[in-house]
């Protein structure tokens, strides 16, 4: 999962890393203490599980409680990326001399850690030419590697030390999180020479979870995402009005993309898991028919192993128990095809050869 | 390197030739056994299985199971091992095999955290052994051996090598090569995990030299940059071989993990438009959709 900046910053202060005063609210009532609290100026900023609050408005200086009033509704209704506010940062306002970036993250080919420093913070790293790229292992920094990196960023003195403290802080935490990335983009250099985290973001191992109760606080989900995880279910809530089903990671994804290049848009991303059962069948459809967006229902299975009229089973519980009353579009793939099909024959489950063939009738079957 | 071939198969000559011995960590749990019993009736002569407390006992009434790896290799000299533990326990019987001498390790099961996996593949390195995994579907030889859960239809002996980072498009793209005359000389799953044992690049060094290979068929998704590393690799070493590929992932959401915990991409990092034009960079066409792999490899063949 993908941490909030305020919850990023929790994890750091509890590892010692420097951060300006703030607190985070969920209404403007709470706003109002905290701010009295924390006087002004400050700055507003909208926590959302994604990049770019910046460009889209959603951080706001604050000078004075008129501009309070004004701005908190403000940022709090913004949505970004399709995401909407979780919560309000006030955080005191910084003078700062210079921006810096740091993050460690899981190099994947490498298969290590990896830091990813550079003396220009503030904008995306991708945009930056400078970085300072250095393979870590398992995660572990030693003084000397977190002192070269800040040499290499062209620090000295004080400001070194601060940036290799605060290095081997972020290791740490990446060792003991279980942390697929935690980056600190901008760490501020103050005019006293000090370093501070200006923002936080912070990507965990959802598989490693079960070492890590102290995480579970911040696992955002939906009732719908929950009940898929019960159920052993991948549940992507999408925007669009056909739901899309079948069996493993990747070819859920290659359906959803066949239907996007045909104009269909998907309403949800569900993998029912390597195999399919009558019991796994129908729990999802139970799911879907609980998305009120949804049209239409779009099925790629490939039984593999599994028969398919274990799955068109699923197909009759469904209609038997008035479970869903919209259409179904789906391919299954696997033995005993044909008398599948003989066992929907008359149902509202249309059975197809080809995906391709699924997806056309899915996109004009829920057109208008 | 390790000759793939050479473990799965042995050398002619040898008593175990094309016969070679294959422990199944776990062979009395539901997936572990069903799937045992599912080898052994593909060919694969599972020579053991392993289960602590149930040592003494027979899979089957044929397969003998030990409480211990070390006591399993030592009884049947096996190299090959396939573990179905909970993912919790992945790291433990991981190493387990490793320390008794095992030198490839398929291993199977979803949500084994990235720590565990990185560790086992310390220890991987240090003993010279391979490890395809965690969460593939496993690595077969058609109408030879099956050391995995793939189901035996959509395969057929052949001269294509399919390397997959997902299970069930590796079994459709393989069923449609299959169907248009392409059979496949090896297949072998990555697994869907972001920090993988085999690499794309890796399986692409046990195949690459194959003498009579005809084709490659590579089946990636969003996440990482394996595709991109794999891409530039063919680039340097101007392989030549009639090659394929597919992308799975390109309609999903920045940030979102799409079912596999390594199919997320983050910033541009792993993002499909970056795979697709590292392939084009090397030349290799990217199917839109699955049925399309096999015309592509066809035309390919023609050129």
């Amino acid at each position: 999962m993908q941490l909030l900046e305020f919850q990023a910053k929790e994890i750091f202060r509890e590892y010692g890393i420097s951060l300006l005063d703030s607190i985070s609210s969920t209404n403007i009532e709470e706003g109002r203490k905290h701010a009295k609290q924390l006087g002004y100026p400050f700055v507003i900023k909208i926590q959302v599980p994604v990049g770019g609050r910046g460009k889209a408005g959603g951080i706001q200086k604050c000078q004075n409680d008129d501009e309070f009033d004004i701005k908190y509704p403000q940022v709090m209704d913004l949505e970004i990326k399709g995401e909407k506010a979780r919560a309000i940062l006030l955080e005191k306002m910084a003078d700062i001399k210079k921006e810096l970036y740091l993050s460690i993250f899981l190099n994947r080919s490498k298969r290590c850690y990896t830091i990813i420093a550079s003396a220009e913070g503030g904008v995306e790293i991708e945009s930056v030419k400078t970085q300072i790229i250095k393979e870590i292992g398992l995660g572990d920094v030693s003084d000397e590697v977190a002192r070269e990196v800040a040499k290499e960023m062209g620090l000295e003195g004080k400001t070194a030390e601060g940036v290799a403290d605060t290095l081997k802080k972020l290791s740490k935490l990446t060792i003991e999180k279980e942390a697929e990335l935690v980056e600190i983009n901008p760490l501020a250099i103050m005019q006293d020479d000090t370093v501070m985290a200006l923002d936080g973001k912070f990507v965990t191992d959802d598989n490693a979870n079960f070492r890590h109760d102290e995480l579970q606080k911040y696992q955002e989900r939906t009732e719908i995402e929950e009940q898929a995880e019960k159920s052993g279910f991948s549940l992507v809530e999408l925007d669009g009005d056909i739901a899309v089903v079948g069996n493993g990671a990747g070819l859920v994804m290659s359906t959803l993309d066949m239907l996007s290049d045909n104009g269909g848009k998907p309403a949800c991303f569900l993998d029912v898991g390597g195999g399919a059962t009558t019991e796994s069948v129908y729990e999802a459809l139970t799911l879907i028919s609980k998305l009120d967006r949804v049209k239409g229902i779009l099925v790629n299975l490939y039984g593999g192993i599994v028969k398919t009229t274990v799955v068109a089973e699923a197909f009759l519980k469904a209609y038997e128990n008035n479970l869903i009353d919209i259409p179904v579009f789906s391919r299954l793939k696997g033995t005993e095809s044909e008398k599948a099909k003989e066992m929907l024959q008359g149902s509202r489950t249309n059975i197809f050869d080809s995906i391709e063939e699924a997806i056309n009738a899915a996109v004009m079957g829920t057109k208008k | 390197m390790t000759d793939i071939f050479e473990l799965l198969k042995g050398k002619p000559g040898d008593v175990d030739y094309e016969k070679k011995g294959v422990i199944v960590q776990g062979i009395t749990g539901s997936y572990g056994s069903v799937h045992a019993k599912q080898m052994i009736s593909y060919g694969t002569n599972v020579v053991a299985g392993v289960t602590p407390g149930k040592g003494g006992q027979k899979f089957e009434e044929t397969v003998p199971i030990y409480n211990s790896m070390q006591e399993a290799v030592d009884v049947t000299n096996a190299k090959i091992s396939i573990l179905f533990v909970p993912a919790k326990f992945f790291l433990g019987a991981a190493k387990d095999a490793l320390n008794s001498g095992i030198k490839l390790l398929v291993a199977i099961p979803e949500h084994v955290p990235i720590r565990d996996t990185m560790e086992a593949l310390d220890l991987a390195k240090e003993k010279g052994a391979i490890i395809i995994g965690p969460n593939t579907p496993g690595i077969m030889i058609p109408e030879l051996i099956k050391i995995g859960i793939m189901p035996p239809m959509p395969f057929k002996a052949g001269k294509i090598a399919v390397l997959s980072k997902s299970g069930t498009l590796l079994y459709e793209i393989s069923d449609a090569l299959t169907n248009a005359g392409f059979g496949q000389s090896i297949t072998i799953g990555i697994g869907g995990d972001p920090v993988n044992g085999t690499r794309l690049i890796d399986a692409f060094e046990m195949v690459k030299d194959i003498s009579d290979l005809e084709g490659l068929v590579i089946v990636g998704e969003i996440g990482g940059d394996s595709e991109e590393m794999l891409a530039q690799k063919i680039i340097d070493l101007g392989f030549k071989k009639p090659t394929v590929a597919y992308i799975a992932g390109r309609a999903a959401p920045k940030e979102k993990r799409m079912g596999h915990a390594g199919a997320i991409v983050m910033g541009t990092y792993g993002s499909a438009e970056s795979k697709v034009s590292m392939f084009n960079k090397a030349n290799i066409p990217v199917a839109k959709r699955p049925a399309e792999v096999p015309v592509l490899l066809a035309g390919k063949m023609e050129k």
